[in-house]
């Protein structure tokens, strides 16, 4: 069984999938030199010029960008269409603080669009399909993407965003959704509620298509018997251009990479030396076609394997395992990226010591976050009410810098632990 | 001489109270009144101690967080209904209490109350008014 949104390219042949490749890759070397004055300047600081770019074999000598780089170019540095030209940005969180702003041209969001209807069609949607996106819309890519992608299928839409359980069960049986696209980690909560209400026999899903965060097979297998349904991966990154960049297919093996607009190579995240097929690695991606944020040799930090292993699904496109951890300290809360440094950055501007500690856990299948903060003579009173409102700022200020909420605990001075060189600044309790 | 309180962070957690009360022990320091105020995760204990300097020092000394509050000492007859007329004196002058509590102290039929009061210095003009005592460090025996 196989369903393909755009079968000529979804099982083209390797050589044909190398030309476009390679054909795409040159021009946009060639665009981002001319566009993109901050790319230029680390080519040429390399000694390297789009003229030394002939094919995908030379894709290596081009220097690497890191979300650092996004930061340091923010916002518009590394936009490489004028903005007469642009009708979209998505943003997601970036290190110390500064947003990842990345740009769309309306080519960049049909092609986007059609790299989540390629998912959309992998799952078993057709025209016939309802489709309830659950992930979030605005400025997360999640809800714009999957949306964008089912207009393209042409199935019905419900713009559901994320929250609201209520309401989600009420228009998944009223207008029975046969397709839900939400977090894995929300798809098992809206499960359990589905159980509670008895709502089990109502639902006529027959497909999810989950992503934006970390999920194992146990939990797949969960959603899967709970729901009744297939449940498939698909993985993207705001910086690319969000969900669906990969996604998987019937074999639930791993996830096609769109390799007609995305170069993906494997790094050793040490040294950054190209790792051939099958090790394990740091992903790294070329956007090739995209035309207002085109990143070259942009480092995911996600660690995962490639294989070019053949498909039963047909699909001819390379397979990337899901994520086998981070080369950073990135953690991934309620599918939103969170940085220590983002936490540490607010404690430090609030008047709280650097000294802290983050326990992330998953409750009742939603993610929580916790941060143990050390009370600071200046933070204290003899009132309780002051303490209290000192700490509502800080829930605050911690808020509006990640975007979620997280739970303030306030502890004794110097309670957390500091010795054996390096403090751990993380617990993730998750078990996923 | 007004009283002065001494204010410790403290966080919810077994042993937090013990340390500090036997640190005090260690130092020979008198606690006169000890009240607690919590939350879920922290709370912040009021002391009056006999020698407030030297119990400050070796509580800032042991990494404690603390501040020192000068607070009311309002006497009140040690009888039934003792309480009621400060109480009014409160309503009367539309006082917000931020919080109160009473020293182990008694001397000939009085009793001593800890009062933290939005409008101190409106408090003690109206205590004053209606003849209501105060006490100071050397009546309550506070270095």
């Amino acid at each position: 069984m196989a369903n393909y949104y755009q079968p000529e390219i979804e099982t083209a042949s390797r050589e044909q999938i190398v030309a476009w490749q390679n054909e795409r890759l040159l021009k946009q070397v060639q665009h981002v030199w001319d566009n993109v004055p901050y790319y230029r300047a680390k080519m040429e600081e390399k000694g390297v010029t789009p003229a030394d770019i002939k094919s995908i074999d030379d894709l290596h000598k081009l220097p690497f960008l890191t979300k650092a780089d996004l930061r340091d170019a923010y916002p518009y540095g590394l936009c490489a269409k004028p903005l007469s030209e642009c009708v979209r940005i998505q943003s997601t969180s970036g290190t110390t603080g500064r947003r990842v702003v990345a740009f769309y041209t309306q080519h960049d969001v049909d092609l986007w669009e059609d790299c989540c209807a390629r998912a959309i069609v992998a799952a078993g949607g057709t025209k016939e399909d309802v489709v309830q996106v659950a992930y979030g819309y605005g400025l997360f890519t999640g809800g714009p993407g999957l949306n964008g992608g089912s207009h393209k299928v042409g199935c019905l839409t419900l713009p559901m965003s994320s929250g609201n359980t209520e309401r989600q069960l009420t228009f998944m049986t009223d207008l029975e959704a046969t397709i839900l696209c939400c977090t894995p980690s929300y798809a098992q909560y809206l499960a359990e509620s589905i159980e509670e209400a008895g709502l089990r026999d109502k639902i006529k899903l027959k497909a999810g298509i989950f992503g934006a965060e970390a999920w194992s097979e146990e939990m797949r297998h969960d959603i899967e018997n709970r729901l009744g349904i297939k449940a498939y991966d698909i993985y993207g990154l705001t910086e690319t251009s969000g969900p669906g960049v990969s996604f998987e297919c019937c074999e639930q093996t791993g996830m096609h990479i769109n390799e007609d607009h995305f170069i993906a190579e494997i790094i050793n995240p040490e040294t950054g030396e190209v790792l051939p097929e099958g090790e394990k690695g740091e992903l790294v991606f070329t956007s090739i076609t995209k035309e207002a944020f085109p990143l070259l040799r942009y480092r995911t930090r996600d660690i995962c394997v490639l294989t070019r292993k053949k498909c039963s699904c047909g699909r001819t496109h390379v397979k990337m395992s899901k994520p086998m951890g981070r080369s950073d300290d990135m953690l991934i809360v309620k599918g939103v990226n969170v940085f220590p440094s983002q936490i540490e950055t607010v404690l430090m501007e609030q008047g709280y010591p650097a000294n802290y500690q983050i326990i992330v856990d998953r409750v009742n299948h939603s993610d929580t976050l916790e941060v143990l903060v050390e009370m600071a003579p200046d933070k204290f009173s003899d009132s309780l009410a002051e303490i209290a409102e000192q700490e509502k700022k800080l829930v605050g200020a911690l808020k509006a810098m990640l975007g979620i909420f997280a739970k303030v605990r306030i502890v004794s001075p110097k309670s957390i632990t500091r010795s054996e060189g390096k403090a751990v600044r993380v617990i993730d309790k998750r078990k996923i | 001489m007004s009283v002065h309180q001494i204010s410790v962070f403290l966080e919810n957690r077994a042993g937090q109270l013990a340390e500090v009360t036997k640190l005090l022990a260690e130092n020979g320091i008198d606690m006169r009144a000890i009240s607690i105020a919590e939350t879920k995760d922290y709370g912040v204990l009021r002391l009056i101690v006999d020698d407030t300097d030297k119990a400050t020092e070796a509580l800032l000394a042991s990494g404690c967080i603390l501040s020192k509050t000068p607070v009311t000492v309002v006497c009140v007859p040690d009888q039934a209904g003792g309480l009621a007329p400060v109480l009014a004196v409160l309503a009367e002058g539309n006082l917000d209490v931020e919080y109160m509590y009473s020293l182990f102290t008694h001397k000939e039929g009085k009793a001593y109350m800890v009062f933290r009061i939005s409008d101190e210095e409106k408090f003690c003009a109206l205590l004053a008014a209606h003849g209501i005592q105060t006490a100071d460090k050397d009546e309550l025996g506070l270095k």
